[in-house]
């Protein structure tokens, strides 16, 4: 293909880059304890609480910026930001979508994301997460006849203190690491999710997470907990307007499954990119982790990012249980001047316990994109077993791809093997889907599906459509 | 020469040999047919020493020694050889490594010392050219990349070099079309000897009118219900093994 | 400056005042080596270079340097490999001309010890020496130019094409006094020549010594180079070696860094493929027993468009012994028609062994072939059994299959006197019959047939 026609494919519009102009309620920038106790405040949050953030401040202030990470970005001012954004709205809470703000409704609309229940997508129920609050939960009393428990974090520290008590900050501590520990300072909302024993949760749930203030970070935390052997699936979904400043969002996410639960999480994550000369775009610096903590439990990450300047994202999974077992599943797309660098860990402690990595990068443009995993095998997990697949596409000779695997086996049962494959996209295999008529183009989006396919296949139907769609539009042709 | 009495075998808790009884004397050739899952390979890979089975009654005694006292390698050199149904891939392993292996293994037991390299050569040269195979498979590695024709001859062929008492052969015929049934065949035969005894495990007919056997004993649900001579298999495909089930739910 | 530095530095100082005057230039680089050496210090597991790798036993440990090369001509032949070749032979890093032979060497070969060539500010030295494996290599390399005065150097005409290997033999001496010694290969293959350069280290049981071994090797255009380094050091030898080879257009390297012994091993082996149509092959074979502990760290640097690396390690790991291995493949912008291809599979023998691995590929060009694979396993249960129902007992069905893991490293091993000393300690308690080297040319001699 003509490097012209290439150029006009890669330079894709941002789909999501529209800004909501509703007048917001947001802290100036700065942090220090003050910002802080304010942020707990404007939350209502019990003394616990702010004493929790203070402690996670103090350690994140004795702490630096991991720098091991293959990505180059200017150190970040954490005084530039504010750590606070709300719309502006009567003191309480509205109890209906009636009393959302239409502009907020119009901006989730945009989105494509149906907050209106009528419209909602058959099935889903959906927390939307707007700059640092919880705008809305939709299926609430359905969820809760069910006895599972889906409301912002917010709420359930007000609503929950016990079980908010019992698992924050058991997976993730609150100095886990540096952006770790910046968000239990500041976590500002994101959701909570507990599904007791014995419980197949009735639908996906949904979150949907927007950034619109300008200069905002967004620090959300969820929490999701399944009892002996119950089961959910959720889905997260991110975007941000377009901007010309970088915006830092550094969330935390911790899964608890006990005895034979089992958890889907999934991810679409589709924030702001900045331009092709990388201006603007949010800085993503997320930490994932799932605790498998009771015997055969199942935690399973999929993820298709697309989206973010700079992403540093590592879901993982600790084995605890014995024959527990980890997934991970992704796709990450890059384009212009985006950096990612991403993968997951696998902590095998139990005995039995098995995990399965499937990694698929596509780096386009002048993006960098490194696929980062630490396989570790304890010496009591005996038995362990670790299957990784991880494959580079490369589309234009001025993009990179690396692949950082780490395998620490300490047990001598264990079998892991790691196959990973580095290649450009295949010029007879485009030229064989152009024989046959098609579209460069669409040849190029056949086989970039095609070479997603195990993973998207891994994500809630209502999603892999989502998320193929999504795909198509960040690479928009972008072959040469 | 092989005796089964009342054998009764557990796999993962449930029973598959339910009190098993069958007498091989040397010089002869028994076929066991059978419906699938009636207990045919496990019966052999018992015999072999296959883990994960477990013998809750029953003795098996060949040539006078208790066989389930004994570990697998000696079985094998006492010449209680099982050709698989399916031969597992050894990578890295070259066939000639594992011939010269497991016939000098077999010759310490008998007292004989180590086969000279000339002899040995002559030896398996003679052999391969009879079982049709070509000179470079002994370089490869054990059953790596085989076709499935190929893994069967290599069991005749380990069979013919290593000169079993007891030739055990499972499912000899499956995955082979008729040329290469033909060459196993031929191979089979050419094992037959007075002091040598075979038992053949199929699911069909066809490989027993290339390899005649002196009896056929039809096992169903983990006993033999049946045994008569080859006219026996003959009936077997005429008629399936339908009118034996109902006999046996009787 | 901590102590563990200080005292090198020390044994330094010492060393230095005994030396006879020498050209500028080396003590030049004697004293950059020092002054960099004293900047990093030791370096420590913080560092993700040496993340696997604890390095104290060497840094806490006060080496003195040997003073003569005496070793028992009798012991020294036990040892020695059998192998008809040109020899250099080094005890404790001196050179011992006893157990050499330099007879005979062919025309356009020059071999010598370095501590002649600096003697006689060879032309040889004096450009190359440190341009490639530099005081920037590492703390070690540092180390080893600051104490540099004795190893080989190796220098090639162009189209000199040497017949027989060129054996480097480093012996270690059982004594009182743990000593180190800072070797220097330098090898220098002129345009199409060809050579086998074979490297052996060994000692006496009870050696508990410190080899920091500095390579520097270059390939210039077609000259092509079989680099056997067959380290079987003493069990609580200390063994540090940092190679840098260098590839002009058309050139191949093939390396086979086989490790059976030593206690702590640690090898950096970088290629950098500068020009079109160089190739490096990388054959690894690792073997722990007790509490050893052996870290290979490789790097292809894929400089130049149509370049090939090939890489191949395997482990195998038993008792308390922890292997590492990092294999790191960089493709340069604009290096186009690459292919790299890298795996690593490793055999756990015991349930205290570890193995740490880590194939990395940094890629920056797109029209490229790149592959890795890791595995870590056990030996086939299955397997096993099978052998067993042939009548081969248990545990030389082990040994079998053990050998035949490492064998897609050793059949590409051309010298038999090396392959024999590997396949007896891998496959160890393999009994006499099972060496079928003689049957298997038999074997092939049918074939051809």
């Amino acid at each position: 293909m003509a490097s012209q026609e290439m150029e006009q494919l890669v330079r894709r519009e941002y789909k999501e880059g529209f800004v909501t102009d509703i007048e917001s309620d947001t802290v100036p920038p700065g942090l220090d304890e003050t910002t802080i106790a304010f942020i707990s405040h404007k939350k209502g949050e019990p003394e616990w609480m702010l004493e929790w953030r203070l402690k996670a401040y103090h350690q994140w202030l004795k702490m630096t910026p991991p720098s091991w990470a293959h990505l180059d970005y200017p150190p970040i001012d954490y005084q530039a930001i504010s750590y606070y954004s709300a719309p502006k709205r009567p003191e309480d809470r509205p109890q209906s979508l009636d009393e959302v703000d239409p502009k907020l409704l119009e901006t989730y609309e945009k989105l494509g994301i149906p907050l209106h229940e009528r419209a909602a997508l058959a099935g889903v129920a959906v927390d939307a997460v707007f700059d640092s609050v919880s705008v809305t939960t939709t299926f609430k009393d359905k969820l809760h006849e069910a006895g599972v428990i889906f409301c912002s974090i917010s709420e359930a520290i007000r609503d929950y203190p016990e079980l908010v008590k019992q698992y924050l900050g058991s997976v993730v501590p609150q100095g886990d690491n540096y952006f770790a520990a910046l968000n239990s300072a500041v976590f500002t909302d994101g959701s909570f999710v507990f599904v007791p024993e014995g419980v197949t949760c009735p639908m996906e749930l949904s979150t949907y997470f927007r950034i619109n203030a300008a200069n905002t970070g967004q620090f959300e935390r969820t929490l999701i907990v399944c009892e002996s052997r119950a089961q959910v699936s959720y889905l997260e979904g991110c975007t941000a307007p377009q901007r010309d400043e970088n915006q830092l969002h550094a969330a935390v996410v911790e899964l608890v499954a006990l005895e034979d639960a089992s958890i889907k999480y999934s991810t679409v994550q589709n924030w702001y990119p900045g331009d092709e000369n990388g201006k603007g775009g949010i800085y993503n610096f997320v930490t994932k982790r799932g605790d498998c903590r009771g015997d055969r439990s199942h935690i399973s990450w999929t993820q298709v990012e697309t989206g973010s300047a700079i992403t540093w994202k590592y879901p993982s999974c600790l084995l605890r249980g014995k024959d527990s077992i980890g997934e991970f599943y992704s796709v990450a797309v890059t384009n212009g001047r985006q950096q990612a660098d991403t993968g997951t860990k696998m902590i095998h402690i139990g005995e039995g316990t098995r995990s399965t990595i499937v990694s698929k990068g596509i780096s386009a443009g002048r993006s960098d994109q490194s696929y980062r995993g630490l396989v570790k095998v304890g010496p009591r997990a005996k038995g362990a077993r670790n299957y990784t697949q991880c494959d580079s596409l490369l589309i234009g000779d001025t993009c990179g791809a690396h692949t950082f695997p780490y395998q620490e086996i300490g047990n001598s049962t264990a079998t892991v093997e790691h196959e990973a494959t580095t290649s450009k996209i295949g010029e007879d295999q485009l030229f064989y889907c152009q024989s046959r008529g098609i579209a460069e183009e669409d040849a190029v989006n056949m086989i970039v599906n095609g070479f997603c396919k195990d993973v998207f296949q891994e994500l809630p139907m209502e999603f892999a459509v989502e998320a193929e769609a999504l795909l198509n539009v960040t690479l928009e042709g972008a072959v040469g | 020469m092989l005796e089964v009495k009342d054998l009764h075998v557990t796999v993962e808790g449930s029973e598959i040999l339910k009190g098993l009884n069958l007498t091989i004397g040397a010089g002869e050739v028994h076929a066991i047919m059978g419906p699938n899952g009636a207990g045919k390979s496990t019966l052999s890979a018992v015999i072999a020493g296959k883990d994960g089975y477990e013998v809750t009654h029953g003795t098996i005694t060949f040539e006078g020694r208790d066989v389930l006292e004994m570990e697998i390698e000696e079985r094998a050199r006492k010449g209680l050889l099982l050709g698989f149904q399916y031969p597992v891939e050894i990578p890295g392993v070259k066939n000639i490594y594992l011939l010269k292996a497991a016939l000098n293994a077999k010759r310490e037991a008998e007292g004989l010392g180590e086969i000279p390299a000339p002899e040995f050569m002559k030896l398996i040269k003679e052999k391969i050219a009879f079982m049709q195979m070509d000179a470079s498979f002994l370089q490869r590695a054990v059953n790596e990349g085989f076709s499935g024709g190929e893994k069967k001859r290599n069991e005749i062929l380990q069979m013919l070099v290593l000169q079993p008492r007891l030739a055990m052969l499972d499912e000899i015929d499956s995955g082979l079309d008729i040329d290469a049934m033909k060459v196993v065949a031929k191979g089979v035969n050419s094992l037959r000897a007075e002091d040598r005894g075979i038992l053949l495990v199929t699911h069909y007919q066809r490989l027993l009118d290339y390899i005649v056997p002196d009896q056929v004993h039809v096992l169903v649900d983990g006993r033999i219900v049946k045994s008569g001579d080859a006219d026996l298999a003959r009936e077997l495909e005429d008629r399936g093994y339908d009118w034996l089930l109902e006999g046996s739910a009787a | 400056m901590n102590d563990d530095v200080q005292r090198f530095l020390d044994r330094l100082t010492e060393r230095n005042a005994t030396r006879g005057p020498e050209p500028t230039w080396i003590a030049a680089r004697r004293q950059a080596g020092a002054a960099r050496f004293e900047a990093l210090g030791f370096p420590h597991r913080r560092i993700e270079n040496w993340k696997y790798t604890d390095v104290r036993d060497i840094a806490r440990h006060d080496f003195a340097l040997a003073g003569d090369a005496d070793f028992s001509p009798a012991a020294a032949a036990a040892l020695t490999l059998p192998l008809d070749g040109h020899r250099l032979t080094f005890v404790d890093g001196v050179f011992a001309p006893a157990l050499s032979d330099l007879g005979d060497l062919p025309d356009g070969v020059q071999l010598m010890p370095l501590s002649q060539a600096l003697e006689d500010n060879h032309e040889a030295v004096g450009g190359p020496l440190g341009r490639l494996t530099g005081v920037e290599f590492s703390p070690f390399a540092a180390l080893n130019t600051a104490f540099m005065e004795e190893g080989a150097v190796v220098r090639l005409a162009p189209r000199t094409v040497v017949e027989k290997p060129i054996v480097l033999q480093f012996l270690s001496r059982a004594g009182e006094q743990a000593v180190m010694s800072h070797p220097r290969i330098l090898i220098e293959a002129g345009g199409r020549s060809q050579a086998t350069v074979v490297e052996h280290h060994v000692g006496e049981e009870g050696a508990a010594n410190f080899t920091n071994l500095v390579e520097e090797i270059i390939l210039e255009r077609g000259a092509i180079l079989t680099h056997y380094k067959l380290q079987e050091a003493p069990i609580q030898d200390r063994h540090v070696a940092s190679i840098q080879v260098e590839q002009a257009r058309d050139s191949r390297y093939t390396s086979f860094n086989l490790n059976l012994g030593g206690g702590l091993v640690r090898n950096d082996l970088v290629s950098d493929l500068n020009g079109q149509g160089a190739e490096t092959t990388f054959q690894g074979l690792f073997y722990g027993q007790g509490r050893q502990h052996v870290d290979n760290h490789t790097l292809v640097n894929h400089n130049a468009p149509h370049t090939t690396s090939r890489e191949n390690y395997k482990g195998i790991l038993d008792d308390r012994a922890h292997g590492v291995f990092n294999g790191k493949v960089i493709v340069k912008r604009d290096s186009q028609k690459i292919e790299a291809e890298q795996s690593n599979a490793n055999l756990l023998l015991s349930d205290r062994a570890e193995i740490d691995t880590k194939p990395e590929l940094e890629i920056y060009a797109d029209d490229v072939k790149c592959a890795h694979g890791a595995t870590t396993g056990q030996l086939d249960e299955e397997a096993i059994y099978a052998l067993r129902t042939r009548g081969i007992d248990a545990q030389t069905a082990r040994g079998l299959l053990t050998l035949a893991f490492a064998g897609e490293v050793m059949e590409r091993v051309d010298l038999d006197a090396v392959a024999e000393r590997v396949e007896l300690t891998v496959a160890g308690k393999l009994p006499e019959r099972f060496n079928l080297a003689g049957l298997v040319e038999t074997a092939t001699a049918l074939n051809e047939e």
